[in-house]
């Protein structure tokens, strides 16, 4: 956390502080990752849902946004389906300033929603 | 971003937040924020971002200029017009309580050192008609609204001066406790208010184009076509808390007045333009 007379420089470049407790999981459990693609589709163009087509350019999506990379050519650009599922799971870790939310840290998606989402992003 | 990058860019910024860091004065906050803005926006003159997303989106402009020709919030001033002359039940008027007359926005919000707060215009209406023997009014929508864009078009080209005083340190704790909502993380979706106003403004959420902040508490009351009516400033506060499905605060409580007062001390040096109007 930012000290109380932090720079306000360095609060722009970080852009946040962090006040949300963890959710029921800080880690990713441990799950089989064998969801189902049309599924995670859906997850990922509902705007209760997932909404990543909110952010990411996403093949076949309407009107996406532009605050994420496009999410293409995945399985080019992660080792393995788990490693997808890392970043979607809690994409803090890797980045502390993303503004990605945290899908599965913070429970917006439920698990079955989550596991069919990573296949869907795999997919792509 | 390619992944190097990313990286890149998280060892840096954990660099900013692990080294100890200078303590800034709201000067200084103010003279980054105003740069990191203008750096971030050059195409726009600092004048013009008084007028939000407008400011940086040629095409919505337009359409909101066509708007502008016949202003929605119309309705709302002269409403608010007639309150302003309509006495109370006993006989005195907002005049009483605002001697210099309707054209006083530009003085708010400023640090009441006697009550111990921030005073917001909507604060000191209420006041006044408390201290008249009238209800208070509800300070989202309504009636209130309408007052607020009397007076704020009264008060139409004012240059915002916010002042921190320096002889009460409880003005300064107002200001950091502004400071640290902004920028605190909230709600299931985990967004701070700079994530969306300062690090990804003028990206899309969507289709929707993500207004830069600085500039942000100009205009209002504001005539919003999504709400078909007038709200208050901390009406939107309080809708951009929800839609990251966090708790909203109540309008005009302690944190929001306290946000405003951050937000617009950063915004020292532009001008007021409200009641404005947005999509
Ligand atoms: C509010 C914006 C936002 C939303 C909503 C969002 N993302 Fe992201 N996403 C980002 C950003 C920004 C990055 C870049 C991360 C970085 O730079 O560290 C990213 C990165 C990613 C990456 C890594 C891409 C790469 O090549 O490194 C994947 C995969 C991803 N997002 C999947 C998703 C999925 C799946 C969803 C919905 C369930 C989603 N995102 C929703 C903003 C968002
Ligand atoms: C998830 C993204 C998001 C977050 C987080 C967010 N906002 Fe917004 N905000 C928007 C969008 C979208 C709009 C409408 C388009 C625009 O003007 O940016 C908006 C509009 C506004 C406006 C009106 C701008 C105008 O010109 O009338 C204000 C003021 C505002 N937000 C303040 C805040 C504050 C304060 C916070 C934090 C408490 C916040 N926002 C958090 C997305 C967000």
């Amino acid at each position: 956390m930012l000290s109380r007379h932090s720079t306000l420089k360095g609060a722009l470049a970080a852009a946040s502080l962090t006040l949300f407790s963890a959710g029921a999981y800080a880690e990713m459990p441990a799950m089989q990752l064998d969801g189902d693609v049309e599924a995670g589709k859906a997850v990922a163009m509902d705007r209760a849902k997932g909404n990543c087509i909110a952010c990411h350019v996403i093949p076949g999506g309407d009107s996406p946004g532009a605050i994420g990379p496009a999410l293409v050519a995945i399985q080019t650009r992660f080792p393995s389906k788990e490693e997808v599922a890392r970043q979607i799971w809690d994409p803090t870790v890797k980045n502390p300033e993303v503004v990605m939310p945290p899908f599965g840290k913070h429970g917006i998606l439920s698990n079955q929603d989550f596991v069919n989402v990573v296949e869907y992003i795999w997919s792509l | 971003m390619n992944k190097t990058t990313a990286l890149l860019t998280a060892a840096c910024i954990g660099g900013l937040l692990t080294t100890p860091l200078i303590a800034s004065t709201p000067a200084e906050d103010q003279a980054d924020w105003q740069a990191y803005f203008q750096q971030r926006f050059p195409q726009v003159p600092k004048d013009d971002f008084v007028n939000g997303v407008y400011s940086i989106d040629p095409v919505g402009r337009e359409n909101w200029e066509a708007i502008e020709e016949f202003p929605p919030y119309e309705a709302a001033i002269s409403d608010g017009e007639s309150m302003w002359n309509t006495p109370f039940a006993n006989g005195k008027t907002y005049a009483d309580c605002f001697p210099e007359g309707p054209g006083v926005a530009g003085q708010y919000p400023h640090w009441d050192k006697e009550q111990g707060l921030v005073m917001t215009l909507p604060l000191a209406i209420n006041q006044c008609r408390e201290a008249n023997d009238e209800k208070p009014l509800k300070y989202k929508k309504g009636p209130i609204a309408d007052l607020l864009a009397y007076m704020t078009y009264e008060s139409r080209g004012q240059v915002i001066d916010v002042v921190i005083p320096e002889d009460d340190p409880r003005a300064l704790e107002a200001y950091e406790q502004g400071k640290q909502f902004y920028f605190a993380r909230r709600g299931q979706l985990n967004f701070s208010c700079a994530s969306c106003h300062a690090g990804n403004s003028g990206t899309t959420l969507r289709t929707e184009i993500l207004s830069p902040a600085f500039g942000h508490t100009t205009h209002f009351p504001v005539y919003r076509s999504k709400w078909g009516e007038m709200g208050t400033l901390h009406r939107r506060f309080s809708g951009c808390n929800k839609q990251v499905r966090a708790k909203d605060f109540e309008a005009q409580g302690e944190e929001y007045r306290n946000l405003e007062y951050f937000m617009t001390y950063m915004n020292n040096g532009l001008a007021l333009n409200g009641p404005g109007a947005r999509k």
